[in-house]
């Protein structure tokens, strides 16, 4: 054990390096995900027949594969129609696109838990489907939201370790350096285990605060009537 | 001669394999109160989101002033600007406060600047009595404030005409008394409205006509106290006498005194 703490703190500064990479990893690929994830889900619940089939369809295809795959289409795919893109260009929307589709399903679930009836009413008022949506439904379903999607910061945060199969100087890419450096793996991955496990408890500590702070006044969870 | 205000000619609305309007015709006047009574089931509800065009028709037309609303190209959400509803389980948004309930209409859909949006949602919560709720939530408020928010936020976007489905209907029995005095006062203020329920001390009292559906048909309309006490159908005398059984016959002693206050 005090083996491993000196390890740990000797290496420390190496693994922090790659950490930094992992965390902008995984908040650019959240922020993608999120931009790109409201949007499907909106149009899988209010864009009918073929908007709604196609943004399923998305759905389907990037949760129905292992994000690993899609990141070597990306990266070593598409520079055969013409695009090459950087490890970590490539690494970004990989993780983004998957995460997309993910939480795009968690969107989902929210803005269907809102219930048709906030809906009828803001329509009730003249607003359109758009206005509805954007002043009604989603501030409503953003909050409903946050228990579940929470997971989503802490898995990508772990599937953001496939970077390191194409290189991108990860903290998965350190510690395999310095395991190799070192002929000791064991340390080495434990103390990536560590710094994963740390990561995974301080986003959980953010999630818990943002559910807390945006919690509407006088509603219970889980009941979305009025 | 006041005018027309709502015309409904010859509407039908099939669910499926159901007939649930057949063939209404209805006329509302500017001012009248109009309350649609009957069984459940009857398509009353069905009639109300058909107006407000929530709901389409398959057949028959509808007009709201001199506008054919039912006309293929008519903007629907500008029409519903105009018809204000409200519902048996209120749809408040859960997650804005009273004020922003009633502001969020004229705001987002009208445009209003947001210091006159304010003050005119003042003027509407004061008038049915909720100006010192205006910083509640919904989820802060009883049935009978939340229904009060919600005919608020319908009279904030200054409609021609009011629809109120079933406004009582979920609420405890001594909170109803509450929002039927604010549709009372609203209906003595001018209003024009439509409104569906079951409390016949507020359709005896206060509506100029009263119209009987079953089964999708308008089997009598007429004045109150036509319908009330000479009926022309065995089939409303019937439905009457059940109904008051029911739900209690609001003309009697103890609801007099609450309306004299």
């Amino acid at each position: 054990m005090a083996d491993f703490l000196a390890f740990f703190g000797k290496y420390l500064p190496v693994l922090l390096e790659g950490t930094l990479i992992t965390l902008k990893l995984t908040a650019i690929g959240l922020g993608l995900g999120f931009v790109i994830g409201l949007p499907v889900a909106v149009a899988r619940v209010y864009g009918g027949k073929w908007i709604g089939g196609f943004a399923n369809a998305y759905i389907s295809l990037f949760r129905g594969t292992p994000a690993l795959v899609q990141l070597f289409v990306i990266y070593f795919g598409l520079p055969d129609i013409g695009l090459t893109l950087s490890r970590l260009t490539a690494a970004y929307l990989a993780l983004g696109l998957n995460s997309a589709a993910y939480q795009a399903e968690y969107f989902r679930g929210a803005i269907q838990a809102i219930g048709s009836g906030q809906m009828k009413a803001a329509r009730a008022i003249g607003m359109t489907r758009i206005q509805a949506v954007r002043y009604i439904i989603l501030p409503q379903a953003l909050r409903l939201v946050i228990p579940a999607w929470s997971n989503e910061p802490i898995s990508l945060l772990k599937t953001s370790a496939i970077a390191f199969l194409i290189s991108v100087p990860d903290l998965m890419t350190e510690a395999k350096y310095v395991a190799s450096k070192t002929y000791n793996p064991i340390s080495s991955y434990l103390a990536a285990a560590v710094v994963y496990l740390v990561l995974s408890f301080i986003v959980n500590g953010v999630m818990s605060w943002v559910e807390k702070t945006s919690a509407i006044p006088g509603l219970k969870l889980g009941s979305t009537r009025s | 001669m006041k005018n027309t205000i709502l015309r409904i000619e010859n509407v039908s609305k099939i669910y499926g394999e159901t007939e649930v309007l057949k063939d209404i015709s209805l006329e509302v006047k500017e001012g009248d109160n109009v309350v649609l009574i009957g069984p459940s089931g009857t398509g009353k509800s069905t009639l109300l989101r058909c107006i407000n065009q929530l709901t389409s028709i398959n057949s028959g037309r509808i007009w709201l002033d001199d506008e054919e609303i039912t006309a293929p190209g008519v903007n629907h959400d500008q029409v519903r600007q105009h018809i204000g509803m409200v519902f048996q389980d209120f749809l408040l948004f859960n997650h804005l406060t009273a004020l922003d309930n009633v502001m969020v209409g004229p705001v987002r859909v009208l445009g209003m600047d947001k210091e006159k949006a304010r003050e005119h949602a003042m003027y509407e919560l004061k008038r049915v009595g909720l100006e010192d709720r205006a910083g509640h939530y919904p989820g802060q408020l009883s049935g009978g404030q939340k229904q009060r928010v919600a005919i608020a936020r319908a009279l904030a976007m200054d409609p021609r005409i009011m629809l109120f489905d079933e406004p009582t209907s979920a609420l405890d029995p001594e909170l109803i008394g509450e929002v039927l005095e604010v549709m009372e006062k609203l209906a003595k203020e001018g209003m024009t409205m439509v409104v569906v329920t079951h409390e016949m001390g507020f359709a005896r009292e206060v509506a100029d006509k009263i119209v009987f559906m079953e089964k999708g048909l308008v089997v009598e309309e007429g004045a109150p106290k036509d319908i009330f006490y000479k009926p022309k159908f065995e089939r409303t005398r019937e439905f009457l006498w059940k109904i008051t059984e029911l739900y209690g016959d609001h003309d009697d002693d103890d609801d007099d005194e609450e309306d004299e206050d």
